[in-house]
């Protein structure tokens, strides 16, 4: 089986976002990069396919030179080979896009992406990629196991669960679950080590449609103090609740 | 050219989402000097999305689509797209519509923007304001597509009646057997409790609650309120408490009218998830916990003490006003 896992380089989750060039760009300033969380999560699902299946692991990355410690991690943690799609990704179309010609590429079985990067937060990218390649889909997938060409799948629904029967070339999109927080790998120092001798390669953008444009950022408005009710008279949180916030 | 909005329903019912979809799309429509046409699925009461600005209700009655099926259904909303001749697709954020919608705007060569908190800024060009950054901000998004599919954050608009009448066509759309290529095996959903989603009350506890035995006096006080249950992701780490409840950036968000959080200090993560809540409530002995500066009303206090008085408080509340 080859796997290719789709990473979003992002802002660390304890980052304070902040915007800059009259408020139409990020401004990363002092913001340490990661591997997008829901990535990771299936980052890690894939290389129990790897050491349980012997499954090959391609990571890819769309995104400038400045991406690439990102994905020498996740070659640290122990995919295979890299690829870096040379391109900003500028929207979630444009992005599925450039994915389905490098899957396309590479004949890969199965694509595991994460449901949402926590930048953007767009959540297309694999949906939009399945279809462009006429592959299965699955969404919100925290349970993944395959035999020969059949998948089976848990996603996450409101309220419940739901389990999907299909078959490769799958894609999904992925989030905690797939593994537990406790199995995410920090490379050690020969991942590192090896990181450093494994296929990056760089590939250009093909040409491809944007379909949306941010054109302008903002922050959320800032609140007012909290209002304090005594820990002895909780009576009065349930008038305030009623009365002035009028929300029960 | 009608506005084509998707209108989920279960068992029959149509969804509280199928409300607010439906009065965002009426906006627009407004907005575009057009009207509203909902696709259905297996509905009971379609003439009922006239109270909330529909038209037409394109109904679709088909056994093979009495459970939710992404691919499916996206074929069936593409091609009542081509068949109203649709610039504008509008559907909520529900699991359901976050799984179709990206399936939906690739068929259509269509930009998609999920999140979106309000009416359009412009239609010309089409501008619509949405959150990014997991709720640590906001961005006001241009489509340039053709088509365009907008996805509306729950709680956000809101429901808004119009009394519009509506009239019911049956829609019949031809499937391919590889729509079915997925298929959905067993669904395990709870049924009558609410669910993050789309509780407007969530009650929601941490670390400072010591350990899952004392899960009781949450979940009591949910019920008094109605609510949902949720959690802070060390809890659900621990496994004190299931993946499912763990809301903040990297879990779920929620954008409901009240949230209470025990035992929570607030990291920031966990405050970009909540953001979107309307009124928040912190209970936690910690008078410097952040929370503190997040929320609208705070009790500095035990929680072993102070969450049994507010249930009794309720409870007596309740009894009053019922």
């Amino acid at each position: 089986m080859k796997i290719l896992v789709c990473i979003s380089n992002v802002p660390d989750t304890t980052s304070k976002i902040n915007f800059t060039e009259g408020d139409t760009k990020f401004d990363t300033n002092g913001v340490q990069f990661v591997i997008n969380p829901n990535d990771e999560f299936g980052l890690t699902r894939a290389m129990w396919f790897k050491e349980k299946q012997g499954a090959t692991v391609h990571v890819v990355n769309v995104g400038g030179p400045q991406t690439e410690p990102t994905i020498r991690k996740a070659l640290a943690i122990g995919a295979d080979e890299a690829i870096r799609v040379n391109a900003e990704p500028i929207d979630g179309f444009f992005v599925a896009q450039q994915l389905a010609e490098v899957v396309k590429n590479g004949a890969y079985d199965l694509i595991i992406a994460g449901r949402e990067s926590i930048d953007y937060n767009g959540g297309m990218v694999p949906g939009m990629l399945a279809t462009l390649l006429d592959m299965n889909f699955v969404n919100t997938c925290i349970s993944l196991d395959v035999e020969g060409d059949t998948a089976t799948a848990i996603r996450e629904i409101d309220g419940g669960k739901e389990k999907i029967s299909t078959s490769l070339p799958l894609v999904i999109g992925g989030q905690k679950g797939l593994v537990e927080e406790s199995d995410l790998r920090i490379p050690n120092m020969r991942g590192i080590m090896m990181a450093r001798k494994k296929a990056l390669n760089v590939v250009e953008p093909v040409d491809a449609t944007q379909a949306t444009q941010d054109k302008k950022f903002e922050k959320p408005a800032a609140k007012g103090p909290v209002k304090l009710v005594d820990a002895g008279n909780v009576g009065e949180l349930v008038d305030l609740l009623h009365n002035e916030a009028k929300v029960i | 050219m009608s506005v084509l909005v998707y209108t989920e329903s279960l068992k029959g019912k149509f969804k509280k989402n199928a409300f607010e979809v439906a009065s965002y799309a009426h906006k627009v429509a407004q907005d575009l000097g057009t009207t509203v046409t909902a696709v259905s699925f297996n509905a009971e009461d379609d003439a009922s999305l006239g109270t909330y600005g529909v038209s037409k209700v394109l109904k679709v009655s088909d056994d093979s689509l009495t459970t939710f099926n992404a691919k499916a259904y996206a074929d069936v909303l593409a091609q009542a797209a081509k068949a109203e001749d649709t610039k504008v697709i509008v559907l909520s954020s529900s699991a359901d519509s976050k799984f179709l919608a990206p399936i939906l705007s690739a068929k259509l060569s269509a930009g998609y923007v999920p999140n979106v908190v309000a009416a359009p800024e412009s239609t010309s060009p089409f501008v619509v304001k949405r959150t990014a950054f997991s709720n640590k901000g906001f961005a006001l998004t241009e489509i340039t597509s053709d088509i365009k599919v907008i996805g509306v954050s729950s709680n956000a608009f809101g429901v808004v009646e119009s009394n519009v009448s509506a009239s019911v066509e049956n829609f019949g759309p031809s499937l391919a057997d590889d729509a079915f290529s997925v298929k959905s095996v067993e669904v395990d959903r709870v049924v009558g409790k609410a669910t993050i989603a789309d509780a407007d009350i969530v009650v929601s506890g941490g670390r400072g609650l010591k350990g899952p035995e004392n899960w009781g006096m949450v979940e009591e006080l949910a019920d008094v309120l109605g609510a949902a249950t949720a959690c802070s992701k060390p809890v659900s780490d621990m496994g004190w408490r299931p993946h499912s409840e763990h809301v903040g950036q990297t879990g779920k968000p929620v954008a409901s009218n009240l949230y209470i959080a025990i035992g929570i200090s607030g990291a920031i993560q966990h405050l970009a998830g909540i953001n979107a809540s309307k009124v928040k409530v912190v209970i936690n002995n910690d008078p410097e916990a952040p929370f503190f500066k997040a929320a609208d009303y705070g009790i500095v206090g035990d929680a072993f003490e102070v969450v049994p008085e507010l249930i009794e408080k309720l409870k007596e509340f309740k009894a009053q006003n019922a």
